[in-house]
């Protein structure tokens, strides 16, 4: 199977990988996992008073579509609003990425990352 | 398909491993080649197609999860191709840290012990899901089969956990 150079890309060099102090009140933690392959993701935002997403984190364990997902997520989150991000859904991830349809469900995890995050940021 | 039906077995998650192992053998004896070298094409093939049944079957109840997976099947609720993610945040949060925790192993002062501390933790959360299908299935009513499919894929995460450390043991002892 051929993988596009933008999912190598990613895969190769991950894009911030680490983790905020969960406890920061300016940090949302958005946690997912796929039953299917056993992946868990886990996506942290650092969000500023005007709700712009200034920084983004990822944690995953799981394959190279779910390790590009996440790093390619951090990059389009970075400077957008809650609204913007929450508008990102895995068909942008998986077309940008040229995902397999096999590997699809890794770009609904990233999406539903997202959104995690953004449910424990407005929980907060 | 219910292959508990193949195997001339009830539809129960606590089937003895020992009678599925006897049924399998005695099955593939009836499908096997040899009873069919003077047979037509068309009852070969068939024989060909009922082994691979045979052989799948065998596969889905020997293991714990695909076995819990199929009674939930038979009971109308399908798990196998679902791209639902899970959100449970300390389901999660552990998996992170028995990720995290495994991913430290091979720079541990004792590799080996951590490595094998890591395993009869997982195998023991493997166990205690086991032990929750075998009471939940016994109560075999909707609300059971639904926790019992939450916990089918808990334990594929598990199983996911278990086959990294065999896979880490490999890599760091060479076996």
């Amino acid at each position: 199977m051929a993988y596009s150079e933008k999912l190598l890309d990613h895969y190769e060099n991950p894009r911030n990988v680490g983790s905020f102090d969960k406890n920061d009140p300016t940090v949302a933690t958005g946690m997912v996992g796929a039953p299917a392959c056993g992946d868990v993701m886990k996506l942290q935002l650092k969000i500023s008073d005007e709700g712009i997403i200034e920084d983004a984190k990822f944690k995953t364990y799981g394959c190279g579509s779910a390790i590009a997902s996440s790093s390619l997520v951090t990059e389009w989150v970075k400077g957008k609003s809650l609204d913007e991000a929450g508008a990102i859904s895995n068909r942008d991830i998986s077309e940008e990425l040229a995902l397999p349809p096999v590997k699809i469900h890794c770009s609904i995890l990233a999406e539903d990352a997202i959104k995690a995050a953004i449910e424990d940021y407005k929980a907060k | 398909m219910n292959y508990f039906e193949l195997f001339a077995l009830p539809v129960s998650f606590d089937i003895d491993t020992g009678d599925l192992k006897a049924k399998y053998l005695e099955l593939q004896r009836h499908v096997h080649p040899d009873n069919f070298a003077n047979a037509t094409e068309r009852e070969r093939l068939l024989a060909v197609q009922k082994a691979a049944q045979i052989n799948d079957g065998f596969d889905v109840l020997k293991h714990i999860d695909s076995r819990a997976q199929h009674i939930l099947s038979i009971n109308g609720i399908e798990l196998a191709h679902e791209t639902q993610t899970l959100k449970d945040p300390m389901f999660l949060m552990q998996q992170m840290e028995l990720r995290e925790t495994l991913e430290d192993i091979p720079s541990a002062s004792d590799p080996e012990q951590a490595l094998m501390d890591f395993q009869s933790e997982v195998d023991g959360y493997i166990k205690s899901i086991n032990r929750l299908f075998s009471s939940l299935f016994q109560q075999a009513d909707q609300v059971s089969f639904e926790k019992a499919g939450d916990e089918v894929r808990k334990l594929k995460f598990m199983l996911k956990l278990s086959q990294e450390a065999v896979a880490l043991e490999d890599k760091l002892f060479d076996f």
